[in-house]
């Protein structure tokens, strides 16, 4: 039997009508659609940038994914949210709150925010070197998963003998000191559903700035940009390479292949980068992708549409049902979380550990 | 003090006023859902008692705060786990959720409740939470309302970037410095036009900066403030929709409203254009005897031998968990300045409140927890749901108040009878909606939606602090 591959979508790029991306029905109607099709997560971009001048404007993607929440059941929701600007806590907390009204579909696609208008906007700070910045973004997502982990699971025991609601034993400080915060925690928010909210990065070949260590370090999902298929089984091998390195376990990384996608017979409308490129019919993709799935090893891949509202319906009721032909994507959700769909365990709390042993 | 917030480009008409009052009617009753808190009001011990972070807790209080027509859910904030002698404070309920989040999935479940977010202004920026703000006033179909605070504690900032950099002094600086920028960036997109720079230069703020989102439905969320110093009052007059306040008895209600109601006018605002909630608990019953009984009952849940012995140590600033919950108050005195408890609100004079206490337990043999039963404020409205409806309609009719923010003592399912019994009553009165009239926050509370730059350049023209 063939190895099943993972699928997701990119939500946030182009192509959407000006008005509509601001209402909550533009974005159900999508991600309901993308759910029909089993996908593993949509994820949806984000920057504190201001939009293009032709834009219709652009909401808060945590915000856009809770909102759609409720109206889903099983797909996986990844904001991105930028590190450089927002406070670590507040990520923390947002990201766990969102996987508790999804029910464990969270996720975060972790990005810096570089550019100078983002930088004046905010006012807090200058903007710095790209290296640094991301060398921050690895320390955000530590503080994350340190308050993530800040609760145990069975820290709320109600105990009206002895008065108390919490364990408190089982509440840590995380005691995070960096070069840019500190953070002394524990988190507000009780452990989310999935334990960690899976973290995802996007990266290429050529990204010396950090990427590989949060990816190696952190990540969960890697979205690999890779043109040729040789490049991307090497990405791939490095990647896990890597990670084992940063002493994780075999297995605890998912790394999907990123290719842009113009299902709709359009021409030039792709974003220019060193990505896989597709144009042609669904059938065709699914071709290319069940090849690239053998040549190069990855775990899936995620789509990125030239236009999501014209290309999305195509992969969802061509595309899919192509992939299961050849026994490549699964029929139904066969779990409720994200981790479940990526196959990927829900993690111990790193804290629980000491306490066991502390016991 | 320098301070200049400038709006480049083109100008826009003001918007429109939307309020509606039917003459002759009478004054109707606004009311609100507070998600009970993080604190030992919520009773966590009863067998009814649920989840105070599962998704499904909150879609049950706010689908009931909208079946009883409420104006709005309110979320309430922390941003640091209370601590008692340097360890996390275990007796009441811990944990929630992040505000804003939360209610932007709740905007999914509900149509028309009004959706409110406590949000710090010291622990954040104005650029990014106006955005996330104007993200859930869009998602919502202009819903959100912001109950702006701030906190100046070292032990609040550990968890954030610049720890607790923020002097007392300038908390309502940096709170309306804050809001004038908030409203300069929601102001500086009109739906059908092209967005403008915002440049602002002030003590708090220096920005330059384009908006990612043109006008919300309610343009400015609904501005919720909750201070009740002679500053706060002022900030309230001079800024705020709705004062979350602490006056929840007739006489301090009526005085309190009256004051407010009076700095209106030096900022050329209307009575009508700032609404007066104060947050009230309630219990009800099948008589007037039973509410009492049940009030009594609840009052023991809530404070439990520890809880009694945790609520004498705020006040002496010392630690006391070797004295017995049934005996009684410690001879020691308390200490002044003592870091024992963090994240509570300040004791005040610690040595007149442990005289008072001592006096009283002499008199009434008050053991530790009795004092502390009989100094934990009763619930504002006890009876039953006519007593208490009644009861309800004659502050508002006589101006101790707009309406309140109803605070339950259970989750989820506190207000069920309420809305049940309670509210019907209100409505035969005539003094409670039974439709929702519109759309918006703003219309359920009767107020106009803001004009835009008209208002901003007013707002940025008054003299500071």
């Amino acid at each position: 039997m063939p190895r099943e591959l993972h699928l997701s979508v990119e939500l946030g790029r182009a192509g959407h009508p000006s008005a509509a991306a601001l209402t909550a029905a533009h974005w159900t109607d999508l991600i309901g659609l993308a759910e029909q099709g089993a996908l593993d997560f949509v994820t949806l971009e984000d920057s504190l940038a201001p939009p293009p001048d032709d834009s219709g404007g652009r909401l808060d993607a945590v915000a856009v994914l809770a909102r759609v929440a409720p109206l889903t059941s099983r797909i996986g929701l990844v904001p991105t949210v930028t590190t450089t600007h927002t406070e670590p806590f507040h990520t923390s907390t947002a990201l766990a709150t969102l996987d508790f009204v999804s029910e464990g579909r969270a996720g975060w696609l972790v990005d810096v925010s570089a550019g100078e208008a983002e930088a004046r906007a905010v006012g807090r700070r200058e903007p710095a070197p790209t290296p640094e910045l991301w060398a921050e973004a690895v320390d955000a997502a530590e503080v994350a998963v340190r308050l993530w982990d800040s609760w145990e699971d069975d820290a709320e025991i109600r105990d009206a003998a002895t008065g108390r609601f919490i364990d408190r034993d089982r509440l840590h400080y995380i005691d995070f000191e960096g070069p840019h915060f500190s953070v002394r925690g524990p988190s507000i928010v009780p452990r989310p559903p999935q334990g960690r909210p899976p973290i995802a990065v996007a990266l290429d070949v050529h990204d010396s700035d950090g990427r590989w260590a949060l990816a190696a370090g952190h990540a969960d999902v890697v979205l690999l940009d890779a043109g040729e298929p040789a490049t991307a089984r090497l990405a791939r091998t490095a990647l896990q390479r890597r990670a084992a390195e940063a002493g994780r376990p075999p297995g605890t990384l998912r790394v999907l292949l990123r290719v842009a996608v113009d299902l709709g017979g359009r021409t030039g409308s792709l974003p220019p980068a060193d990505t896989a490129r597709f144009t042609g019919t669904a059938a065709d993709l699914a071709d290319l992708l069940a090849d690239r799935h053998t040549a190069t090893g990855v775990d899936g891949f995620h789509l990125r549409p030239a236009s999501t509202p014209a290309d999305l319906p195509t992969v969802v009721h061509d595309l899919v049902p192509a992939l299961r032909e050849r026994g490549l994507f699964r029929t139904a959700y066969t779990g409720t979380t994200l981790r479940d769909h990526l196959g990927l365990p829900r993690p111990a709390g790193r804290y629980a550990r000491q306490t066991e042993a502390a016991r | 003090m320098t301070r200049t917030t400038t709006t480049t480009g083109t100008r826009t008409t003001t918007g429109t006023r939307v309020t509606t009052t039917t003459g002759g009617r009478r004054k109707q009753i606004h009311l609100a859902a507070h998600f009970p808190g993080v604190n030992n009001t919520t009773v966590w011990q009863d067998p009814d008692s649920g989840s105070q972070i599962d998704f499904s807790s909150f879609r049950h209080l706010a689908r009931t705060a909208e079946r009883g027509r409420f104006d709005f859910f309110f979320l309430a904030e922390g941003l640091r786990l209370r601590e008692r002698k340097g360890l996390i404070h275990d007796l009441d309920v811990v944990g929630r959720p992040e505000s804003l989040t939360v209610l932007n999935a709740l905007a999914a479940v509900t149509e028309h409740l009004g959706l409110a977010a406590t949000v710090n202004a010291t622990f954040n920026e104005p650029y990014e939470l106006a955005r996330r703000f104007a993200s859930l006033d869009h998602l919502s179909g202009g819903r959100a309302a912001w109950n702006v605070v701030t906190t100046s504690d070292t032990f609040t900032g550990a968890n954030f970037r610049r720890g607790g950099y923020l002097d007392r002094a300038d908390r309502y600086l940096r709170a309306e410095e804050f809001v004038e920028v908030a409203r300069a960036l929601w102001d500086s997109w009109p739906a059908d036009g092209a967005p403008r720079t915002v440049r602002h230069t002030g003590p708090q703020f220096g920005i330059t900066a384009r908006a990612t989102v043109p006008h919300s439905p309610q343009r400015h969320p609904v501005l919720i403030q909750a201070g009740d110093s002679d500053e706060g009052r002022e900030f309230a007059a001079r800024t705020a929709d709705v004062v979350f306040s602490r006056h929840g008895t007739l006489e301090a209600g009526r005085a309190f409203h009256a004051d407010v109601k009076r700095r209106l006018a030096r900022y050329g605002r209307q009575p009508d254009e700032l609404k007066i909630m104060p947050g009230v608990t309630f219990v009800l019953g099948d008589s007037e005897a039973e509410a009492q009984e049940r009030a009594a009952h609840l009052r023991r849940q809530q404070v439990s031998p520890q809880t009694a012995i945790a609520f004498v140590e705020n006040v002496w600033g010392r630690d006391l968990s070797a004295y017995d919950p049934d005996g009684p108050l410690p001879d020691l005195d308390p200490v002044p300045d003592s870091d024992v408890v963090q994240g509570w609100a300040h004791a005040g004079d610690r040595f007149g409140i442990a005289a008072k206490w001592r006096a009283l337990a002499e008199e009434k043999h008050l053991s530790i927890r009795e004092l502390a039963i009989e100094q934990t404020a009763r619930q504002s409205f006890i009876g039953t749901p006519a007593t208490v409806a009644a009861t309800i309609d004659e502050y508002v009719q006589t101006d101790a108040a707009d309406g309140f923010i109803l605070v339950p003592h259970l989750t989820p399912g506190g207000l069920d009878e309420f809305v049940d019994r309670v509210i019907p009553l209100l409505q035969e009165r005539g003094t409670f909606r039974t439709e929702y009239e519109g759309p918006t926050l703003r219309d359920h509370l009767g107020l106009a939606r803001p004009g835009g730059e008209g208002r901003h350049e007013r707002a940025a023209s008054t003299p500071a602090g």
